[in-house]
């Protein structure tokens, strides 16, 4: 796969290779402060297999084979067998590996912070990520307003909370439940929702439909929703997370579901991930969350794309 | 065929019977949402630009592009002609497909013409052409009044400033890509 301009060597150019330097002298502060956070919070931090017999089925999420295993697409189905292990706090930074994502926001191997808690629920969590990006700001010297993408932001809390159905009236003509009839729910959110999110304080844009949250719990008292969230950044997504999903029963249901989409539309399926499915019933309340961690160093450097952030690009390698 | 992953700045490809280059791509993936491709795409017979978005899964057809070395013949009306310099066949481009390069076609003068299948539409000039300078003023010797440079027409037509030196029945080198002048050309 080739990408045109993209394969210009950076380092040609002496003022972007000192831009260069400067970002992953401050990617490195990122990823250290992140560790000092989750440690002082009583999180264990943990490492996971990245070669795995079975990936989350998720029908728009391409994994990578190696021999018989895949690449990790994240490390969410270990860390949640950890919980179940007598690890009520866990995080990991670690690589992970999405095939056919390339783009200014998108790499196909980046790097991912995921973070477990049992006994909070996804409300929590939003509280947590308010914490640790204030944190990040303080640690790397900066005030708690940034300039990102022209931008400005304040991170100080609360940060702005907004369902994916009060997004829909308040930026598009048609509804959740038509966007999704027609299948056009993504592209509404990328072309007329997204650009809308993050302007003053980042966003969280919360309670997903029920089909779009395939390890989310769904929302107690409306199985309708999904009790899943996303943070955005002046229209950039940063996160998602959500309460977690502990019903074995209803878990197989949905990724079967994912696995019968893929199916259809032609695309490879992997195996059912069956020792998470049987662990997953002895699963305490969690919830979880990931973090793009290349993004946060583009947040906290103003970069306009992801290959600024990081050592060499997949075409530089 | 290409997938939706191929697609990058410059991808030729068919689209209804028609070539089309990417003139500008963006990939973006809303949460655990399916890849959109979206995408700038211009028409290359009529320049049209469309904004489609594309998704994993859909695939496209390249275009089928060639290009084949011409010689200038002549121009009737809208139509240019010119000749396949291996086998000696014709082929004509309209005006509009010719666009600016009428500028420097001189006959005889070799050119690459851009095929799509059978078909030609469009045309890429040497960098470089030498015209004769059918009008020019003489040069007034010591006059710095009117600046470094004046107007004079080619044996094309075309229109543009040089040096005060260059005089009427002398020749010049033009940048195609620019449509400036180069330098005078020796005898």
């Amino acid at each position: 796969m080739s990408h045109g301009s993209r394969n210009k060597p950076f380092e040609d150019d002496p003022a972007v290779f000192s831009k260069r330097k400067s970002y992953l002298l401050s990617r490195a502060k990122i990823v250290q402060s992140i560790r000092e956070f989750f440690i002082t919070r009583d999180y264990l931090e943990v490492e996971t297999p990245q070669l795995i017999t079975a990936p989350a089925p998720e029908a728009h999420i391409e994994s990578i084979s190696v021999g018989d295993r895949y690449l990790q697409t994240s490390p969410e189905l270990c860390m949640k067998r950890l919980l179940t292990r007598g690890f009520p706090r866990i995080f990991q930074i670690s690589r992970c590996f999405r095939g056919e994502e390339r783009g200014d926001l998108h790499l196909p191997e980046f790097s991912l912070l995921e973070w477990y808690r049992t006994r909070i629920d996804y409300r929590d969590l939003m509280v947590e990520c308010e914490n640790l990006f204030l944190f990040l700001a303080r640690q790397l010297n900066l005030g708690t307003v940034l300039r990102y993408r022209g931008v400005t932001v304040d991170l100080a809390a609360p940060w702005e909370r907004l369902s994916v159905q009060a997004a829909f009236e308040r930026h598009t003509a048609v509804s959740v439940d038509q966007a999704l009839r027609d299948d056009t729910f993504d592209q509404t959110m990328v072309s007329e929702i997204e650009p809308h999110l993050g302007m003053k304080t980042p966003t969280f844009l919360y309670d997903y439909p029920a089909s779009l949250g395939a390890l989310a719990r769904l929302k107690p008292g409306n199985p309708s929703l999904a009790e899943r969230f996303e943070i955005y950044v002046a229209g950039i997504e940063l996160a998602n997370g959500f309460s977690e999903l502990n019903d074995a029963r209803e878990q197989r249901l949905r990724f079967e579901k994912e696995l019968a989409q893929r199916a259809l539309a032609g695309k490879p399926t992997s195996p059912m991930p069956e020792r998470f499915l049987s662990d997953l019933r002895a699963m305490p309340e969690a919830a979880g969350i990931a973090l793009g961690v290349d993004r946060l160093a583009m947040l906290f450097n103003d970069a306009r794309t992801i290959d600024e952030v990081v050592a060499f690009t997949p075409e530089a390698v | 065929m290409y997938n939706a992953s191929d697609l990058r700045k410059g991808l030729k490809i068919e689209i209804d019977g028609e070539p089309y280059v990417v003139t500008a791509f963006e990939f973006s993936k809303p949460g655990k949402g399916q890849s959109l491709y979206r995408c700038k795409l211009k028409n290359m017979i009529t320049g049209v630009i469309i904004d489609p978005t594309y998704r994993s899964g859909d695939s496209f057809k390249p275009a089928d592009l060639s290009e084949r070395k011409m010689q200038y013949l002549y121009n009737q009306d809208d139509e240019f002609w010119f000749m396949d310099v291996e086998n000696y066949e014709q082929y004509v481009l309209k005006e509009d497909q010719v666009g600016d390069a009428r500028n420097y076609l001189i006959d005889n003068l070799e050119v690459d013409i851009l095929f799509f299948g059978d078909r030609p539409i469009g045309i890429t000039l040497p960098n470089f052409v030498d015209l004769l300078v059918t009008k020019a003023d003489p040069w007034a010797k010591g006059d710095s009044v009117t600046g470094d440079t004046k107007p004079i027409m080619l044996e094309t037509g075309y229109e543009l400033r040089v040096p005060p030196f260059i005089e009427e029945g002398g020749k010049i080198t033009v940048d195609t890509r620019t449509g400036e002048y180069v330098t005078r050309v020796k005898e």
